[in-house]
């Protein structure tokens, strides 16, 4: 009871930090009224129109493609080499941190990128970078893109996960023999079987796909960009009546995030409908060979791309000169990473412990929410879960603003204990999501057995539960390192600048800085989590039941 | 009358002791009214200089270049070495997320003890903290290197956007806009804007400019106001909201006439300067600006730009401003971040900083006015090879008042960001 | 043959020279390089059991799993199958037409138990009206029609079983697999389902194929008992 309180005040002091300006009360401010002119200003705002809808369209265009192309990968492929190849690069593409991925997808991608360098001038001709967009695009295909790369790779994850706990292929052999083809069979059986699971996943992935900011200030539309940008630009003006303008596009941004979700569950529900009639009617096949092809081409095309962005910030790191139209740098040095050495060597450091920490205390407490859940015989409540998972849905930036406020006036600003806090409130919901339904379903049977032996729970719980539980436990520890390791505001805010992390020192260069610095630092980012996740896989591996 | 026969009276020690003992009865009173009124940077130096020795300053200051962060590690080495401070860079995105903090920090009532101690800053965020009240000072021209800035030539060295500092920040480096262009693929470079003007149609698609509210960006703005306008006073007054569509009309019909022109016609804009530099350096586009009249040659020592950049004259004069840095109401280590800001100021620090091979940031000091071993520093720059590149010079424009600053953004939003 | 037999199979051609009826021929099973099974020849005529019974790891399961075509990657398998004359070791499982059937009844728990049973019917029969009479007549000849709107869940294992049959059943298979299907009932229900089973088997004319520890099984089958170790 006690852990949930502590984590409710953060999220309370979020949201009032976020709520309360918008309504034009500034703390500290002579003009301490709540009024609605923040709204207002909304209104008017240029090109407001234009920046929802680029949000809506790559954030709900993201979700759906990437959940789309994950469903018909696994259910054309499963059991093949190929799938097994996706599932070991699933580690260290979900290490990528978000900011570093972007600018390396942008490089591939730019008319003055690899891939025009690659082909130019011996097969294009040119000798000046074509004119076109598809990076920083009107209406955010670039980023939508983009994001699916990202999260294909996570859908992908959870899915295994889900799998692992029931036993697909043999549900797959009966359906198969009854007549249905396997991606028919796939859908008609297993899909039903573990969306429960993948659902909050799902729903997580659709929110950080609606308010992503780094991703799209790299790749997304300028003029005017996504509606999550813009309320940070806003946020961050030095005239007030246009933070509090930025806080009620946050706001917003919020309330979208909630009416997606919304819509995406109401949509289940039909769905689900049409589906049963479907499966009644027993078709035996949907689209078979053109799921297997066109899955299985861009799932190896996002792959490839995904590989290759890595690539270039490695290329990068070690680069001293590489000008258009040049396919490799032609010139290499060390000096990049000398350079960087000192602060790489301090700030990893830093970084590993505040991710540890994180993960671990994430992991521990979701772990006693769940057992004290399962003793009580309590169910999970809707109200519970929302407020859980609410630090994923509103900008940080408004959010952080409120638990910095709260910080400052506990006089714990500048410390460990305050960005541990703060990282935990975005490390938590995420560890929840990987981790609760695993341990919902979890067998009762084996609790049963252990304590008719005269286990104390306790016990059971060491020794029966949790090494039943490893892969799952494995896996949400690693999205709980990363998530932590790429965080930002919320170590640059809480810590002040005294604790600086890896993700602090490189945001700054990913504003369009120097590509080899860039390259360098985006390198030590990501492999701490590649890692870690290295390591979950391997764990994951041994104790799950074959795909 | 009395007093003279005493003098006279008690001898040459009377009169040493009379004249101690008045003198010490005015010290005594001149300090008592001093630290009545003062903030304590009226204090000598030497006390300032002993209570700095072992503080821990946190100086939040932008990170998104390379040379800029590598010369502030080159002064937390110099103050750790010379004076015992302990510097720390905290590289933010935008020096906004600091004001942001600050303003946290007054919600939540704190009046000492703050963990931010200095602030690289200028212009709107200036005026933002300082009509939040949330700045220490006056303590700039109390600092003893300050007698060494060049504030009659360099006006901008006490005025941040016409707003008098009124010695709550101190000033530390220099900006201009310049222009450069690749002279292997600009023969005849435009020098002036109508001539750009012409030069784009023949050339589209080879220039562009960071989107406001970038600041780069927002400075073009100024600066084609500046040369088009009518009335350069107006700039210098604050933006009235009635006649502001009418006197800011030639910015807007020149940028309508460049646009579609522009780098992918105008459809997007790059986010920020770095990333204009890049789009040069990735042949994207031909021509670009940048604040500091070094970067080009900073940026051929470091391989960010081809050799074959220069810079050109574009225009009679452009906008030049100064950067400051602040402190903090709530800082905990004031003592070691005034010692930190005078020692930018010093000549060693400056010339560190102009020496194309570190930043190639201009000096604020009046170099003709330096003693000798001080004013060498600067020669011995100026011999480098690379030098005639940041020795290029074009009038400064001083930057309008920072009201039109906000005007010149929102306006700029309606029209081309919707 | 009969003739409702010969209707209802048109599409099949007979190669008059093999038996109709499930037959294997040389079948073997290896793993990672060493032999699990075989090589095995065996014949099932139609309506009739042969019973396969060794202990457990010997490899039964994936003599099932080879002949239904849900084998797994790592098990490298020689031999044929023939089912009516037809070779079918090639197919996919879709379209091997072989029930199968688990000690799990592996109902569909997202779907009721009309809907399951149902899941099978061939896409001849059209129309919803005609799918649910057809499956609402098996199951009201099993008796259990009155479960026609509950979920899997709610039923006992028995039922479920039984269900388990008829949704194999209703999806027109020409030989079935039995996998160790009566191992989780006690003796009575053993024994109903055995009849259960059986009957069916021998009314639909399918070739069967069975695998069990329990000797009762094989008594209750009454065919061809094979031994494999």
């Amino acid at each position: 009871m006690a852990i949930v309180v502590l984590f409710m005040v953060p999220i309370l002091a979020g949201l009032l930090g976020t709520a309360l300006p918008s309504f034009g009360y500034w703390p500290g401010d002579s003009t301490r009224a709540l009024h609605v002119q923040p709204w207002r200003d909304l209104a008017d705002a240029p090109g407001l129109g234009q920046a929802i809808f680029t949000s809506v369209f790559s954030g709900v265009g993201a979700t759906v493609l990437s959940l789309v192309i994950a469903v018909s990968f696994t259910a054309s492929w499963s059991n093949s080499k190929i799938s097994l190849l996706v599932s070991r690069s699933t580690a260290p593409l979900l290490a990528v941190p978000h900011a570093a991925f972007a600018i390396g997808f942008a490089f591939l991608f730019i008319p003055s990128g690899w891939l025009i360098r690659i082909i130019t001038p011996w097969l294009s001709g040119w000798s000046a970078p074509p004119d076109y967009l598809f990076i920083q695009d009107l209406h955010g295909v670039g980023l939508m893109v983009a994001l699916v790369c990202k999260e294909l790779f996570f859908l992908l994850l959870v899915m295994q996960a889900a799998l692992s706990q029931i036993d697909a292929q043999k549900y797959l052999s009966v359906t198969r023999t009854l007549g249905s083809w396997p991606v028919c069979a796939w859908l008609k059986v297993i899909f039903p079987m573990i969306y429960p699971q993948i659902r909050l996943p799902l729903y997580a992935v659709l929110a950080y796909s609606l308010s992503v900011v780094d991703m799209s200030m790299i790749v997304g539309p300028a003029t005017p960009p996504s509606l999550s940008v813009l309320a940070v630009n806003w946020m961050q003006d030095p005239d007030i009546g246009t933070r509090l303008q930025g806080a009620a596009a946050a706001l917003l941004l919020f309330g979208i995030v909630v009416i997606a979700v919304l819509g995406w569950r109401g949509l289940e529900k039909i769905v689900i409908a049409c589906g049963r009639a479907w499966i009644f009617n027993g078709p035996r096949t949907f689209a078979e060979k053109f799921t297997h092809w066109i899955s299985g081409i861009a799932t190896s095309l996002i792959l490839v791309v995904s590989g290759f962005a890595l690539i270039s910030l490695v290329l990068w790191s070690f680069a001293d000169v590489w000008r258009f139209p040049a396919a490799l740098p032609s010139e290499f040095t060390l000096r990049t990473w000398i350079g960087a050495w000192d602060g790489l060597k301090v700030h990893s450091i830093s970084t590993f412990i505040l991710a540890i920490v994180s993960g671990a205390v994430a992991l521990l407490l979701g772990l006693g929410i769940l057992e004290n859940e399962y003793w009580k015989g309590a169910r999970p409540k809707v109200a519970g879960q929302f407020f859980l998972y609410m630090p994923l849905m509103i900008p940080q930036v408004s959010f952080l603003f409120g638990l910095q406020v709260a910080l400052v006036y506990l006089n714990i600003d500048g410390s460990w204990l305050a960005v541990v806090w703060s990282h935990l409130v975005f490390v938590v919901p995420y560890v929840f999501l990987i981790f609760a339904d695993p341990f919902r379903n979890l067998d009762p049977r084996f609790t049963k057995t252990a304590l008719s032996l005269g286990k104390p729970p306790f016990t059971v719980l060491r020794t029966v539960k949790i090494p039943l539980l490893k892969a799952p436990m494995a896996i949400a520890f690693a999205v709980g390192f990363s998530v932590s390791v790429s965080q930002y505001l919320a170590t640059l805010f809480p810590g002040v600048g005294k604790i600086q992390t890896l993700t602090t020192e490189a945001v700054t260069l990913a504003a369009g800085g120097d590509r080899r610095d860039l390259g360098a630092y985006g390198l030590a980012q990501f492999m701490l989590p590649l890692i870690v996740f290295s390591i979950a896989a391997a764990v994951a591996a041994r104790h799950t039941r074959t795909l | 009358m009395y007093a003279r026969q005493v003098w006279l009276a008690e001898g040459w020690v009377g009169n040493v002791v009379f004249r101690v003992s008045w003198s010490a009865v005015l010290i005594v009173f001149v300090s008592v009214m001093h630290c009545a009124f003062a903030a304590a940077d009226d204090r000598p130096w030497p006390d300032v200089l002993e209570d700095a020795k072992g503080q821990a300053v946190y100086w939040h200051a932008w990170g998104g270049d390379r040379n800029v962060n590598q010369y502030i590690d080159w002064v937390a080495d110099e103050v750790r070495s010379q004076f015992g401070v302990t510097l720390r860079h905290v590289k933010v995105r935008n020096i906004s997320e600091t004001v942001t903090l600050l303003m946290a920090e007054k919600a939540a009532g704190r009046s000492q003890d703050g963990r931010i101690d200095l602030l690289w800053l200028n212009g709107e965020n200036f005026a933002a903290l300082k009509s939040e009240d949330l700045l220490y000072g006056p303590f700039a021209e109390s600092l003893p290197n300050f007698q060494l800035v060049d504030t009659e030539n360099k006006p901008t060295t006490v005025k941040d956007f016409t707003i008098p500092t009124e010695g709550f920040e101190s000033p530390w480096g220099m900006a201009q806009l310049i222009f450069y262009a690749d002279r292997d693929r600009v023969k005849e470079p435009p020098n002036n804007l109508d001539e750009l003007a012409f030069w784009l149609q023949n050339n589209p698609g080879r220039f562009t400019y960071p989107a406001p509210p970038d600041f780069t960006g927002t400075t073009w703005l100024k600066q084609i106001l500046w040369t088009l306008i009518s009335d350069k006073d107006r700039l210098y007054q604050p933006v009235q909201e009635s006649d502001f569509v009418e006197v800011s009309k030639p910015l807007w019909e020149y940028l309508d006439l460049i646009h579609p022109h522009l780098w992918r016609s105008g459809r997007t804009f790059p986010q920020t300067y770095p990333a204009l530099r890049q789009l040069l350096s990735d042949r994207e586009i031909d021509i670009a600006f940048s604040f500091n009249p070094a970067e080009v040659a900073n940026a051929i020592l470091n391989g960010s730009l081809p050799p074959s950049v220069a810079p050109i004259k574009v225009g009679a004069a452009t906008i030049g401003n100064t950067h400051f840095v602040a402190i903090p109401r709530t800082s905990g280590s004031v003592e070691g971040a005034l010692v930190v800001a005078n020692f930018l100021l010093s000549p060693r620090a400056q010339a560190h900083k102009a020496d194309p091979r570190v930043w190639g940031d201009p000096t604020v000091l009046d170099v003709v006015r330096l003693p000798a071993d001080a004013a060498q520093l600067f020669a011995d720059i100026d011999r480098l090879p690379t030098a005639n590149d940041s020795k290029f010079t074009q009038s400064i424009a001083e930057e309008p008042h920072p009201s039109w600053t906000e005007m010149l953004e929102k306006e700029w939003r309606n029209r081309y960001a919707r | 043959m009969p003739l409702d037999i010969r209707e209802r199979y048109k599409d099949w051609k007979m190669n008059t020279e093999d038996m109709p009826g499930l037959t294997l021929k040389d079948v073997s099973l290896h793993v990672k390089g060493h032999k699990l099974l075989g090589p095995l020849s065996l014949s099932v005529e139609e309506g009739h059991v042969a019973t396969l019974m060794g202990p457990s790891g010997a490899g039964k399961s994936s003599l099932l799993a080879f002949v239904s075509g849900t084998l797994s990657p790592d098990i490298i398998a020689s031999g044929s199958v023939h089912l009516d004359g037809r070779r079918i070791d090639g197919l996919n499982p879709e379209e091997r037409r072989v029930g199968l059937l688990f000690q799990d009844d592996l109902l569909f728990p997202h779907l009721s138990i009309l809907e399951n049973v149902a899941f099978g019917i061939p896409r001849t029969v059209r129309g919803r009206r005609a799918r649910a009479e057809l499956a609402l007549s098996a199951l009201g000849e099993a008796g259990l029609e009155g479960f026609r709107d509950k979920m899997p869940m709610t039923l006992s294992g028995g039922q479920r079983a039984r269900i388990s049959l008829l949704r194999v059943l209703l999806s027109e298979p020409r030989a079935l697999l039995l996998d160790e299907p009566f191992s989780a009932f006690d003796t009575t229900l053993r024994h109903q389902m055995h009849e259960f089973v059986f009957a069916h088997v021998k009314a639909s004319r399918l070739p069967t194929l069975l695998v069990t520890h329990d000797k009762s099984d094989a008594d209750a089958a009454g065919g061809p008992v094979i031994e494999i170790s």
